[in-house]
């Protein structure tokens, strides 16, 4: 293991404290399930989901909410039992406006036909399609942080061809734990999980990437993946964004998607670890994707852990679990420091299937620093993992100049924040580019359809 | 309902800032530093003092007074660093106003009237130290020996550097004047005359190598610098002299070590990208040595970085190496 020769990717990176020793190897706790759930239609990249319950309904655990609103869309399986009271307008915790089912919770009455014994189920007899339309019915989408609808990757598009499976055990973000600690807990499920997509996907390989931060993650999966033909695991360097999909494809087997390009241009597809163990249990004990393992977290959290919560349940039971929002807490962050968005408030933001984690940072790291002029350093050129130059994107953008943006490739940016993080002028650079992706990426769409 | 402070990712940094990058390259300063005091004495002391204190004091009052600026920067620590380059150099006997007149123009015409630092397109260390090798020539090149303490400050016993020795070897092809360079360790150690603070290569590299361990700076600007010297030094070399010998003398005597280590690598003035600094350095080190050997100086460091920190901007054009584009 210590003298292994460990493999990364190739452009840029950062290395961030991990900040892991606060929940790490913190056993996956169950939370209590609530007196109401609030489930937002939008948990996923894509069109929102379609409602197909209505006001007064009786809903069981698992039975379907919403159905899948589009092509790119996931549909939304209950987490509770009890009545459908409302459905109607919500806003989450960052004032975006949406739709949501709210049901009062009454018992924890589950559908006939999910299995909830603890037994193993490793033999999977179902073909390609079966597997990917249990999959979609399940509403499986990535839990590593983009919600892209895990059906839509599998079925690559005519003339793609997948090679091999990536599977994400990376977890990159400093803080989180929840990956780390799914692969110590449900090793045995997530190698059935990447068994059955090998099947899907009818390839006879997969990787598991596991930065070497986790060593006992990648000696139990190692030890696992030893009986099985084909799964290998690969010890990786530790630097952030491994867990990026691009980054990530890079370290695992050195080729790099073209801009723009989705994985599969290359032969790949890759899968998070706790995606994967929502794939064992929706194909092999037929349970939708009603809740996730998130990481509450912080310096001063009294009980930092991973707890498994069902979707709807209001972070602030989640939060009370943990021992209560810290003393001086001046950011609430949903998910990892480096690209988690803090929130406003917690009340009436329930647990989703985008929420990885909550990180309580106290006031003194909470406030960004005035920023000073761009002293010209390139350090910001040699972080991008995507070879951009963020100093030049920043100026574009301020001067709105977005042809110029488009050609230097602004669409490329992965949003990872490398070059906030390392820019000794705190700078703050994605402060710009990201409205500068947004207003390219309109523009890009109106060429598009002019030309049609 | 309890509102928590929001702003937009990253929530984290990596705790680097200006005011580190810059005490940090002051750090690596001062073994040159040091080599320097021990030789010159009190006119390395003098000299580096008014240096630093006229940069800074220059910086405040027109900040404060002048541009009426809110924010003042003298604490980012880049006003000493100039100061301190400056004084490096100047030769340590040199008259104490000059070094005032080279600050202000440092300071005031090289980076202040850009809108301070972050925009000056010129070394403003360089700048000052150009302008007063102009205006002053006498001054400016005549070195005092390395005698330490005993040499006074300003009645310092003086005399010609390697570099014009070289320069003369290549032009008369008498290579008896080698016997005036010092012997080559020494020249690597840095007990000749010269600059105050680019003697001792030594030390500087010494500096240097720290600075790059500490990611302050890449190794593509000093290494491009130094490859290309120790080329065109190669070919270049006169008849009479072994190419080892000349090279070594063309890398450790003069401002090299200083300008490849600390001067060219000056953040606001070199370019962005691995491939621009590259460049950057190649540019520099060619232009140098066709002054050393064809131009009216024995040196042409500064003016090398100078003209080269003019291209900036067209080698910023340079695109650094996209992820998922074929390697042309």
């Amino acid at each position: 293991m210590v003298n292994e020769f460990m493999t990364t990717f190739k452009i840029g990176g950062v290395h961030p404290h991990d900040n892991k020793q606060f929940s790490a190897h913190q056993p996956i706790k169950e939370c209590p399930l609530p007196k109401q759930a609030i489930i937002p239609l939008v948990q996923h990249i894509g069109a929102p989901a379609q409602a197909v319950v209505k006001e007064g309904d009786q809903v069981k655990v698992g039975e379907l909410l919403a159905k899948a609103g589009g092509f790119v869309s996931a549909n939304i399986c209950s987490p509770v039992s009890g009545k459908v009271t409302k459905i109607g307008d919500w806003t989450d915790a960052w004032g975006a406006p949406g739709q949501a089912i709210f049901i009062d919770v009454e018992g924890d009455v589950w559908a006939p036909e999910i299995d909830r014994t603890p037994e193993l189920i490793r033999q999977c007899t179902l073909e390609p399609k079966a597997i990917i339309d249990k999959i979609a019915a399940a509403g499986i989408v990535g839990l590593g942080g983009a919600c892209f609808p895990t059906h839509v990757k599998l079925l690559p598009p005519p003339g793609k061809k997948a090679e091999v499976l990536i599977v994400n055990g990376v977890e990159c973000e400093p803080y989180l734990t929840c990956d780390h600690q799914l692969m110590l807990e449900h090793g045995e499920e997530i190698i059935i999980g990447i068994q059955i997509l090998m099947k899907a996907l009818g390839v006879n390989r997969a990787i598991i990437g596991i930065e070497n931060n986790k060593k006992d993650a990648i000696d139990h999966m190692r030890s696992l993946a030893e009986k099985h033909l084909g799964i290998e695991v690969l010890p990786l360097q530790l630097k952030y964004p491994q867990g990026g999909e691009k980054q990530l494809i890079d370290a695992c087997i050195g080729r790099q998607v073209p801009s723009g390009a989705l994985p599969i241009e290359v032969g790949a597809v890759v899968d998070n670890v706790a995606t994967i163990f929502a794939v064992y249990e929706a194909v092999q004990k037929n349970k939708p994707l009603i809740s996730r393992v998130m990481t509450v977290t912080g310096k001063h959290v009294a009980k930092p852990g991973n707890y498994s919560v069902r979707f709807g349940t209001p972070i602030d039971e989640v939060i009370a679990l943990a021992g209560g929002v810290p003393a001086h807490t001046g950011k609430v962050i949903g998910g990892g420091p480096m690209m988690g968005r803090a929130m406003d408030h917690t009340e009436g933001m329930p647990a989703n299937k985008r929420l990885s984690g909550l990180l309580f940072l106290d006031e003194a790291e909470s406030i960004r620093p005035e920023e000073d002029n761009c002293i010209r350093c390139g350090k910001c050129v040699q972080a991008c993992p995507m070879g951009l130059e963020p100093y030049l994107l920043q100026r574009l953008a301020q001067l709105e100049m977005w042809d110029e943006c488009e050609k230097h490739d602004v669409m490329d940016c992965i949003d990872c924040g490398c070059c906030v993080f390392t820019c000794p002028a705190h700078r703050r650079l994605l402060d710009g580019i990201r409205p500068a992706k947004a207003k390219v990426g309109a523009i890009l769409r109106e060429r598009a359809a002019a030309n049609k | 309902m309890n509102s928590f402070i929001t702003s937009p990712a990253p929530h984290a940094h990596s705790g680097d800032s200006i005011r580190r990058n810059m005490l940090l390259v002051i750090l690596a300063l001062l073994p040159a530093y040091i080599v320097s005091v021990l030789e010159f004495g009190w006119g390395a002391l003098i000299t580096a003092v008014i240096s630093v204190l006229a940069c800074v004091g220059t910086e405040y009052i027109i900040s404060r007074y002048l541009l009426k600026e809110q924010k003042q920067t003298i604490g980012d620590l880049s006003a000493v660093l100039t100061g301190l380059l400056l004084a490096f150099n100047l030769p340590s006997n040199i008259d104490w106003w000059i070094v005032l007149i080279g600050a202000v123009v440092a300071i005031g015409v090289g980076k202040m009237s850009f809108g301070g630092l972050g925009q000056n397109p010129f070394n403003p260390a360089l700048v000052g130290r150009v302008f007063l090798l102009i205006s002053f020539p006498v001054q400016m090149t005549t070195w005092p020996l390395a005698k330490g303490f005993e040499t006074s400050y300003l009645d310092a016993e003086t005399g010609a550097t390697p570099l014009y020795f070289l320069k003369q070897i290549g032009k008369t092809g008498d290579s008896s004047l080698l016997n005036h360079l010092p012997n080559l360790w020494d020249s690597f150690l840095g007990v000749m005359g010269g600059s105050l603070g680019e003697v001792s290569a030594c030390a500087l590299i010494l500096g240097g190598l720290f600075l790059i361990c500490t990611r302050v700076i890449t190794w593509h600007i000093p290494v491009s610098i130094i490859a290309t010297v120790a080329l065109f030094a190669w070919i270049a070399t006169p008849a009479g002299i072994e190419p080892c010998t000349f090279i070594g003398y063309e890398l450790l005597t003069g401002g090299l070590m200083l300008g490849a280590f600390f001067m060219a690598t000056d953040y606001v003035t070199s370019p962005m990208s691995a491939w621009g600094k590259i460049i950057f350095g190649i540019g520099i080190g060619f232009i140098m040595m066709v002054i050393r050997t064809w131009g009216a100086y024995p040196e042409g460091m500064s003016f090398a970085i100078l003209i080269m920190n003019a291209c900036v901007p067209l080698l910023n054009k340079i695109r650094p190496q996209r992820f998922g584009e074929k390697k042309k």
